[in-house]
């Protein structure tokens, strides 16, 4: 090895991975765009399987903490995303749970509202392009003659991350800002002190309503909820108090509020702010104050217009919450 | 094993409360089932407090505050109504059944009333058996 070679700052590794994912959270590291070659220039990818040919088995041969940052997006769903997250955690120094399925279940969360045999009868028996009248569903051994094939076990439930494993740090977003990963990886890279254990990095530490420049006035009230298509937006009062529901009081901010900047309700992708824990509990308490009406039949006529609180309060959060699931 | 129903009830300072503390010095025998939590106003109630009882394991959640009209801060309880209300539209959705989870109004001077809806609930819940939020996340069911 050369001298030159041997002052330069070692390089960091980098790992990637996808667990029950839908591939925007690797796309999101790559819209980094030429920002990209410096974290390439910083950092070796060992492991990234959107972008390079590493096998599992070349992952179990690392020597254990060899790698020095993971960004495991996706949740876990099945006994593969399992595995690879214990593996992976054995063989990182920092884990990242990045975007909002690692961090909290995300959308293959909503998963959650039902179990494994409905999703199973859904997908292989009831759905219109399936016909399986032998009812024949996937088993997880097969014995052929050449061996036994095998495939990884549907879990019941859909799992954020941090039930799995332990996870250092929360990337939150779906997917992240790729400017946001940014500056964590450089954070990271430059050697600073980092937050500690358990943080969510990559957002703020306020709401999305504290940054969003839509008008807001400070008594709002709501006669009854409209679905977007419902209303006219002016484009410049705050979705809330034209009646359409927006998660912005109940979300963390860093995404620029950018669903709001293109005119579109927040639908709280970068989960709850700082102090709560559970986005639908936080914004049941927001906008049920904000009803407009006493007595119990006119509350519940405005709370009809709100169709589908559990599946809007809870888009990206359903496993990460108080309650998990439905009850089975 | 006998099922006795956990209930957890969040109860107003100043009505509720009051009440409930009347049904003890007025020696009224009732249902032994109830785990009260005072707190200052029913309008204080967040929905994190009671999703939190349900997973710890309560069979049902009792919130009561003053009677409309006679909140202490005069607006509280009508804040409770309406997340109330809304909370349990989530709740049903969530598979918990709606007589797991009651609102109900009682003043100072019905300790009577009170000790009537204490057991009311939970021969309710003696008939609905336990709740299954709790066991629905042990990891048999996660089935990891
Ligand atoms: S967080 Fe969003 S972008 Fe990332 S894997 Fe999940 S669904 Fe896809
Ligand atoms: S509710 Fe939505 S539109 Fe209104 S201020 Fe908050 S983020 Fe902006
Ligand atoms: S505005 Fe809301 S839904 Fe849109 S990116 Fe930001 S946090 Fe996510």
């Amino acid at each position: 090895m050369s001298s030159e070679q041997t002052n330069l700052k070692p390089k960091l590794k980098l790992a990637v991975y996808w667990g029950s994912a839908c591939g925007g959270c690797c796309v999101s590291v790559l819209d980094t765009h030429e920002k990209l070659l410096d974290i390439v220039a910083a950092a070796d990818p060992v492991f990234w399987p959107i972008a390079l040919d590493i096998k599992y088995k070349d992952v179990e041969a690392m020597p254990d903490q060899s790698i020095d940052l993971t960004l495991f997006n996706g949740a876990v769903r099945n006994s593969e995303n399992q595995h690879i997250a214990q593996l992976l955690r054995k063989k990182t120094k920092i884990l990242v749970a990045y975007g909002s399925c690692a961090y909290m279940g995300g959308i293959p969360g909503l998963a959650n509202f039902s179990g494994k045999s409905e999703v199973f009868e859904r997908a292989y028996v009831e759905t219109e392009s399936t016909k399986n009248p032998e009812r024949i569903f996937p088993v997880t051994e097969y014995p052929v003659e050449e061996g036994t094939l095998k495939l990884p076990k549907f879990f019941n439930d859909v799992l954020p991350l941090n039930k799995v494993v332990d996870v250092d740090y929360y990337i939150p977003g779906c997917p992240p800002q790729s400017e946001r990963l940014i500056e964590v990886f450089t954070a990271i890279v430059s050697g600073a002190q980092l937050p500690p254990k358990g943080s969510v990095v990559g957002a703020n530490d306020k709401t999305n309503c504290d940054e969003c420049k839509r008008t807001k006035s400070e008594n709002k009230t709501i006669d009854r909820f409209y679905r977007p298509w419902e209303i006219q937006d002016d484009k410049e009062t705050c979705f809330l108090e034209q009646g359409v529901i927006c998660m912005g009081p109940a979300t963390r901010g860093g995404c620029g509020v950018r669903c709001v900047e293109g005119n579109s309700p927040c639908r709280g992708c970068y989960g709850p702010p700082p102090g709560a824990t559970d986005p639908g509990a936080k914004m049941m308490s927001a906008i049920g104050t904000m009803i407009n009406a006493d007595n119990p039949e006119e509350i519940d006529k405005i709370i009809e217009s709100i169709v589908d609180p559990a599946g809007l309060f809870y888009r990206f959060s359903l496993p990460g919450s108080i309650l998990g699931r439905k009850v089975q | 094993m006998d099922f006795r129903p956990k209930i957890v009830a969040f109860l107003c300072n100043w009505c509720a409360y009051t009440g409930a503390d009347l049904a003890g010095t007025s020696r009224i025998h009732y249902a032994p089932n109830i785990r009260i939590i005072r707190i200052m106003c029913s309008g204080r109630i967040e929905p994190t407090f009671i999703l939190k009882a349900f997973q710890q394991g309560a069979d049902g959640v009792l919130v009561c505050g003053c009677h409309p009209g006679d909140c202490h801060y005069q607006e509280g309880n009508y804040k409770c109504l309406r997340r109330f209300k809304l909370l349990q539209k989530f709740t049903r959705q969530m598979g918990i059944e709606k007589d797991r989870l009651r609102l109900e109004w009682i003043s100072a001077s019905e300790g009577k009333q009170f000790a009537e809806l204490v057991n009311d609930m939970t021969k309710t819940l003696l008939s609905m058996g336990p709740s299954k939020v709790k066991s629905s996340l042990e990891v048999e069911h996660l089935n990891v």
